[in-house]
């Protein structure tokens, strides 16, 4: 199979999810959770797209929102090019044939009560009519692709491993040959020693099947090691966005700069005794008003707190930030 | 004389009626001194919690700690009696859990639960431990402690609970800190500010650490020690910087390989074979050659001893001491 | 690499077909098998029809005491009927009764609990509500209601225990499904286009059987002492089926003078079955799901 020409596969322009939040129990403050409040971003063909940041960033709500599972408020998102919302059903279906996901937990992500064959092929037959033998056929080569072998067919999530659990969730996600795989912390939940081999795994098939990712990881160097773009997110809005090696390693937003300082180092020698960013994440329900990271920030001026910074071309990268302009 | 000291410690979990028998620690030696830190890192079935859990003597009625000796302080932790032990944990060592919001009683205040161990171990009056704990609360740098200590746990953020059980653990002053996955609840930036807490802690106080941890980042940022563990045994020992630069062990080295970093651009991480072991049948040998690159015959017939590489590294493996001894020669 | 890897606990028990489990309660389990083998083959076991009796030989006690003889092993009624017979031809009673209403009543909750706790909105909140309402009756007396109505038959009588009982079906299963549905294979179903109702009978269905299971156990027994009591108050079973309860209730008034047979024998009937069913029930519910704190 040879990779498409790398064409944007998703593209999002001023994403908004809005949630209504809960009333008190006297009927108190109302108010609403801005989730995902008008990000942009581009997910290329082949290529994978990292999204990092720590919780009530919104990244997982992003996830949620490319996958389908939940309608955005605001905002438009293209998929090869055509506009989500006027899609008719065949439309529909083609984009969730598509785009599938790898979620984190190996042990909840199988059914237990399905076998593996069962498992794999749902997707496939839920969305075309296949003959059973060729159904079989598929399941197959997906095992054999996965590194799996082809007598997992017939047995229970139960009798494998966390990594070979998410090898078979892998499996699943690439029966339809979808163009797009989410994959949300696909290793946070496996052994050190068994992330590199689902991590070789992911690039592998990428390179194979010509697949792009949406790649959602707290482990920084991970995201790093995996990605070509990375977008950077605090309270539901992108701080940085750019190339992923520029950014690793020249950080310009202050928060992308303390969220990489803070990463732990991968040797001895690379300790810093940095100090380390003060204050707590704050509450996705009451965000800070201007620019959210103003209170975090060491280098906050007025405007900040008045003005959310926009979006904006720095050099090589997009950065939200008043130092910039 | 080192602040505590294991020798040849091992646990092991015995099934109801006796048939099987799961080493889940193995011959573990292992020494720290004063004020210093070390870090044991494993994977599922290393045995690293039931490790720490021996060193407290907190251990399920299954398991049985069947030989050696734990010195702390120049006692052996194993002669005491259970009421002995009890006036040594959280006085003299303590431990702090993954998960902050399971180690706080949620009916409880704040103040309540940081003052607890002082009113068990000092005989503190509730009105003075109370006191105690905003100073403490103020130690680990909780604002308005003086609010803080009147509230519940529910009310507090993720950060600041884990810095609540980190008062509670260094309240009675304890010469070691035991810390079993600290931070892997915890947000990056709110991490690096626990950690740089600990730190400074540590040197305030003159604590030892052990941070118990699947994560080499933790142990590049904080320890002086590293103890690398694999099916209840310790496989290579000795100072970080050096076992990160030149690891003995096969296993440490894939376990090395296999961490992407932010500066490298490899395209492949070194990938172990294999799935992490099944203590409850090991095959004959070392425990790590089904999935070791390196093995020979020997390893499948027989378990290495600890050798000792050199002057600063022990590790459990047949090849090891020979290819030091080739490099030295070299 | 190998396939076969270690097995943490829940999913041994999840996997594991329930009868295979250790500290499988062989008693109670033979009791309830034995119940139901007598009930199966009343007819060629019974040395009597249960139904008719002859009154020369009414209050004949057991054949170990006075009077009694093995003709009569349990001795007989005050219309002669002998009472082992009726005893066996009850048997077949409570449990089809028994099973039958725990069936219809589990069918009921469990599809409802599934519907309500996946579908949510009106579906959850109609629901809901009438389970509310109906669990806040007490069910006995909700059964005599619905009995007085509609007039005592064997059939009859099945439908309202189902109808009375599947309330507490469908606030278990609920809860459970409403776990269920945030589980990532139930969201990747959903990814891969499934629709609603493919995923609560491929997905939630047979993940929430096992807790139907065990709830059925523990309703069996309760469901055969309300119909005893039914019988006993004489709403349930019509006579002359022989029926535990009932027979429990035409034999007090011997109690006054001493013909204790007439109610004993069927009182521990009841009791055995009962509590068979319960510990067959609570043991299930221990293996298979540690977290039903509902029960």
């Amino acid at each position: 199979m040879t990779a498409p020409l790398s064409t944007a596969v998703v593209q999002a322009a001023e994403l908004t999810k809005h949630f209504p939040a809960r009333r008190g129990i006297f009927g108190g403050q109302r108010g609403v959770v801005r989730a995902v409040d008008g990000i942009s971003f581009t997910i290329d063909g082949g290529k994978t797209l990292g999204v990092v940041g720590e919780s009530g960033c919104g990244k997982t709500t992003t996830a949620k929102l490319v996958l389908g599972l939940e309608e955005p408020t605001g905002g438009t998102m293209l998929f090869e090019d055509r506009n989500l919302d006027s899609l008719d059903k065949a439309g529909r279906r083609h984009y969730r044939k598509s785009v599938q996901a790898v979620f984190q937990d190996p042990y909840a992500s199988l059914n237990p009560r399905m076998r593996i064959s069962a498992i794999i092929a749902e997707p496939l037959i839920t969305n075309e009519t296949v003959e059973p033998a060729e159904v079989r056929r598929r399941v197959l080569e997906l095992l054999d692709l996965v590194g799996l072998p082809g007598r997992s067919a017939d047995l229970f999530p139960h009798e494998f491993s966390g990594g070979q659990r998410q090898r078979i969730a892998i499996a699943r996600a690439l029966v339809l040959s979808p163009r797009l795989v989410v994959l949300d912390e696909p290793v946070s939940a496996l052994d050190v020693s068994i992330r590199a081999q689902i991590l070789n795994l992911l690039r592998d098939l990428q390179a194979r099947l010509g697949l792009s990712y949406l790649f959602i990881a707290h482990d920084l160097a991970a995201v790093a090691h995996m990605s070509h773009q990375i977008v950077v997110m605090y309270l539901g809005k992108i701080v940085e966005s750019g190339e992923a090696r520029a950014i690793a390693s020249n950080p310009q937003h202050p928060y992308t700069k303390a969220l990489f300082a803070a990463a732990l180092p991968s040797h001895p020698d690379e300790r810093r005794e940095d100090e380390p960013l003060a204050g707590e994440v704050p509450s996705p329900l009451n965000p800070p008003s201007g620019c959210h990271f103003h209170p975090r920030c060491p280098h906050a001026m007025p405007r900040c707190s008045h003005q959310a910074p926009p979006l904006a071309l720095v050099g090589d990268r997009l950065v939200a930030c008043h130092l910039f302009g | 004389m080192p602040l505590l000291s294991l020798e040849n410690l091992s646990t092991h979990y015995v099934s109801q009626q006796g048939a099987r028998v799961v080493r889940a620690v193995d011959e573990v030696t292992l020494s720290l001194e004063a004020g210093e830190t070390l870090g044991i890192v494993g994977e599922s079935g290393s045995g690293k919690s039931t490790l720490a859990l021996t060193i407290l003597r907190l251990l399920p009625a299954a398991a049985r700690i069947t030989s050696g000796r734990m010195m702390f302080e120049g006692e052996n932790l194993l002669d005491k009696s259970d009421d002995e032990m009890r006036q040594v944990r959280g006085k003299r060592i303590a431990m702090i859990l993954q998960d902050p919001m399971a180690s706080l009683n949620p009916l409880f205040t704040i103040g309540d639960q940081v003052g607890e161990p002082l009113r068990v171990h000092e005989g503190a009056s509730r009105a003075s431990a109370w006191k105690r704990a905003i100073e403490l609360l103020r130690s680990v740098r909780i604002a308005s402690p003086e609010t803080r200590v009147t509230q519940f746990p529910h009310e507090m953020s993720g950060g600041m609970r884990q810095r609540i059980v980190g008062a509670v653990g260094i309240s009675c002053e304890p010469r070691l800190l035991i810390a079993d996955e600290p931070t892997t609840s915890l947000d990056l930036t709110i991490q690096a500010q626990y950690l740089k807490l600990l730190r400074d802690l540590q040197r305030e106080h003159g604590l030892a650490l052990i941070f118990i941890t699947h994560n080499l980042g933790i142990v590049a940022k904080m320890c002086d020690q590293l103890a690398v563990m694999y099916a209840g045994r310790v496989v290579e020992h000795g100072p970080v910087s050096r076992i990160f630069n030149r690891p003995s062990h096969p296993y440490t080295k894939a376990l090395l390989g296999s961490i992407p970093r932010m500066s490298d651009n490899r395209d492949h991480l070194t990938a172990i074979d294999g799935q992490p072991p099944d203590l409850a049948s090991m095959p004959p040998g070392c425990s790590f050659a089904p999935r070791c690159p390196e093995a020979f015959d020997r390893c499948r017939a027989e378990e290495p001893p600890e050798f000792r590489i050199d002057h600063e590294i022990r590790a459990r493996c047949w090849r090891a001491p020979i290819d030091a001894s080739a490099k030295a020669a070299s | 690499m190998t396939v076969i890897t270690p097995v943490t606990t829940d999913t041994i028990v999840s996997a594991t077909p329930f009868w295979r489990l250790k500290g499988f309660p062989v008693i109670p389990v033979s009791i309830l098998l034995f119940i139901a083998f007598v009930a199966v083959f009343a007819d060629l076991l019974a040395p009597h029809d249960p139904q008719i009796g002859s009154l020369a030989r009414r209050f004949k006690p057991p054949f170990w005491l006075e009077g009694g003889s093995l003709a009569y092993p349990l001795g007989t009624d005050h219309v002669g009927r002998d009472v082992l017979s009726r005893l066996i031809f009850g048997a077949r009673v409570s449990m089809v009764v028994g099973i039958t209403a725990v069936l219809v009543a589990g069918s009921i909750g469990t599809l409802l609990g599934i519907m309500s706790g996946y579908l949510g909105g009106w579906a959850d909140q109609v629901v809901m509500r009438i389970t509310d309402t109906w669990l806040a009756l007490p069910a006995l007396t909700f059964a005599i209601f619905l009995a007085a109505i509609v007039g005592p038959s064997e059939l009859n009588i099945i439908l309202i225990l189902g109808l009375v009982y599947w309330t507490r079906y469908a606030r278990v299963i609920r809860g459970e499904v409403l776990s269920l549905k945030q589980r990532e294979f139930v969201r990747l179903a959903i990814v891969a286009g499934c629709s609603k109702s493919l995923i609560m009978w491929r997905h939630i269905m047979p993940n929430v059987i096992n807790s139907a299971i065990v709830l059925a156990t523990l309703m069996l027994g309760v469901v055969i002492v309300t119909e005893a009591s039914l019988s006993f108050l004489g709403v349930g079973v019509p006579p002359p089926k022989p029926a535990w309860g009932l027979m429990m209730a035409d034999g007090k008034k011997g109690l006054m003078v001493g013909y204790w047979w007439l109610t004993v024998f069927p009182g521990i009937c009841i009791m055995l079955m009962v509590l068979s069913a319960n510990l067959l029930g609570d043991w299930l519910r221990v293996k298979l799901d540690p977290q039903l704190r509902q029960l």
